[in-house]
């Protein structure tokens, strides 16, 4: 980086970690936090999504879309999420990769499943063998998104479906008196006043996600845990910035960025909620009167 | 091999009895439902211990945190800010990096004159190391509960209590104390559970499974890697998990009953169970 760092043997202390800090590696390490804040930015959205769909499924008036929204919704709640993750980073893998084989190599005759090994023709393999480096990393970062947003839209589903319960009856059937389809009634009443009774529950969500972004490391993502390991490891004088066990430093680096983290939500959403309650018939929102009228 | 002789040679290998080696080929349903099985005894293990040691640690915390003086209350608010605030799993590579760096003799300390050895080396070992890290972090999420709880009494209590002539200890015991955990109760449930679901994490972050002791997602991911198919062995945790919910719930649901036995039928509090307050 700088033009002093070509011998980092003789510099002094300060010197030194100018540049160590700047080496090509921990580079690396600055650009894995955005690993993470893309993985947020992505997966909150499509677990919304996914959320929005589980709780209007388990709604529904037909039974067995009403019954997959609620196992849906009411799974997340008594097996660990961690378990899901693991389950679901080979089994969409392979699920994937059968989709394919089935498409793309009909006259196949070997069974898939040889003893202890998943064998599906090359043409169907994902990503394919050949494929650059950079795509098997999208790849994998493409199915921890996945994974991620199914395990948070079922919570979210949760949360959702509360919110859509909790909208008072009478709006619904002043609707209907109105004389609004059910469609209608779902689409102008229910869902705008919902938000501000699923927000605690979705602030409360978007807490959780922040705090399982380091469970990426365990999805075999280069996140941040992995660099921090990895450059904190002792360094023997073969390299070039030799140093003892710095991982504890490291990890409390981590720490700091996730309690930052962690507060910025908590300041940003406690507007967001202010926000919301305006002119709302909560508690909330006649607080909000009384202070503007007062 | 019978299924019989399976359950006989794998169902206390997580805690070091029985067949010392793990099965290698050729899994059966048995072996895999068995030796998962038997790893759920260092869930159970590290989510009652803690749980249990917690409690009291966030009783007081909770007090701590509702006093008037300074000194006491901010301790206790930056404790469950570090704790609820970062990633259990971060804390877990923390905790155990901590751990490493103590001296592997063990710390000399001099007290009263004469000199201490404490030995350092159990507190990297899971049993310890992780209990400790989950201890820490069950007292900080239900700190926050009971502190909401505390400041929810309804003052009446307190003021009707004063009438009585109580004071201290003994209004605290016999009327705030009750108060709050029926209060919080609801709440501490579901932290219960997602504790529960918490302590499959300890044997994936730094703490090594010595001996191939672990728990029963750490043989689940064994089982998996070996077979290459995840439909059998995760579904059977799966399983394991819902059914030590369901215990969890049923266990809670009578303190709560308990709990609540004073009050007419209608006003008596139902457990809810939400994903409130996981990791």
């Amino acid at each position: 980086m700088f033009s002093f760092c070509t011998d980092p043997d003789t510099l002094e202390t300060a010197r030194w970690f100018a540049c160590y800090l700047t080496s090509g590696k921990h580079l690396g390490f600055y650009a894995s936090f955005g690993t993470v804040l893309l993985l947020l930015a992505i997966t909150a959205p499509v677990a919304l999504a996914f959320g929005f769909g589980g709780a209007v499924a388990a709604r529904s008036r037909f039974l067995p879309l009403r019954l997959f929204g609620q196992g849906y919704t009411s799974i997340v709640r008594g097996v660990p999420d961690i378990v899901f993750f693991l389950f679901f980073v080979i089994a969409l893998d392979q699920a994937f990769e059968w989709l394919r084989h089935q498409v793309k190599c009909p006259d196949w005759d070997q069974p898939i499943r040889q003893g202890n090994d998943f064998l599906v023709c090359p043409a169907a393999k994902l990503p394919l063998g050949n494929a650059p480096q950079w795509v098997h990393e999208s790849y994998g970062f493409a199915l921890a998104v996945l994974t991620f947003a199914i395990v948070f839209g079922a919570f979210a589903a949760n949360v959702l479906h509360g919110a859509m319960r909790a909208v008072p009856r009478a709006q619904i059937e002043t609707a209907a008196a109105y004389g609004m389809t059910e469609s209608q009634a779902f689409r102008r009443i229910l869902v705008p006043q919902m938000w501000i009774y699923a927000l605690p529950g979705l602030s409360n969500l978007w807490m959780i996600l922040i705090k399982a972004t380091p469970l990426l490391f365990l999805l075999g993502v280069e996140d941040i845990v992995y660099w921090a390991r990895e450059l904190g490891g002792m360094k023997t004088q073969i390299y070039a910035y030799p140093h003892p066990d710095w991982r504890l430093w490291y990890l409390l680096g981590l720490l700091v960025f996730y309690l930052g983290l962690t507060k910025l939500s908590e300041i940003v959403l406690g507007r967001l909620t202010v926000r919301l309650s305006h002119g709302q018939a909560t508690l909330g929102g006649a607080a909000l009167q009384k202070a503007a009228t007062a | 091999m019978s299924c019989l002789q399976t359950i006989q040679d794998y169902a206390l290998r997580s805690v070091g009895i029985g067949e010392r080696l793990l099965p290698r080929s050729d899994f059966t349903l048995c072996e895999q439902v068995t030796l998962i099985g038997s790893g759920l005894i260092w869930n159970v293990y590290f989510g009652a211990l803690a749980l249990l040691c917690g409690f009291f640690l966030a009783t007081g915390l909770a007090l701590m945190r509702n006093s008037h003086l300074r000194i006491l209350r901010k301790p206790s608010e930056w404790f469950v800010f570090v704790f609820r605030g970062s990633p259990l799993f971060i804390q877990f590579f923390l905790a155990y990096q901590l751990f490493v760096m103590l001296p592997r003799t063990g710390v000399e300390f001099h007290l009263l004159g004469a000199a201490f050895t404490a030995e350092t080396g159990w507190l990297t070992r899971a049993w310890a190391g992780a209990l400790i890290v989950l201890f820490l972090n069950t007292a900080a999420y239900s700190a926050e509960i009971f502190h909401g709880a505390l400041r929810s009494v309804p003052s009446g209590d307190i003021e009707a209590a004063d009438a009585y002539g109580m004071s201290g200890f003994s209004r605290f015991r016999r009327i705030i104390w009750p108060t709050m955990l029926r209060l919080a109760w609801p709440a501490y449930t579901n932290e219960a559970i997602f504790l529960f679901h918490a302590t499959t994490l300890v044997f994936f972050s730094s703490f090594p499974a010595w001996q191939q002791k672990g728990d029963a997602l750490y043989y689940a991911s064994y089982f998996a890697d070996k077979t290459f198919n995840p439909f059998i062995p995760y579904p059977i945790v799966a399983g394991y998990f819902i059914i030590l919910t369901l215990l969890i719930i049923t266990l809670f649901n009578a303190v709560n009953r308990r709990l609540n036995r004073h009050l007419p039928q209608d006003a008596r509090r139902r457990l809810r169970i939400r994903p409130q307050v996981i990791r």
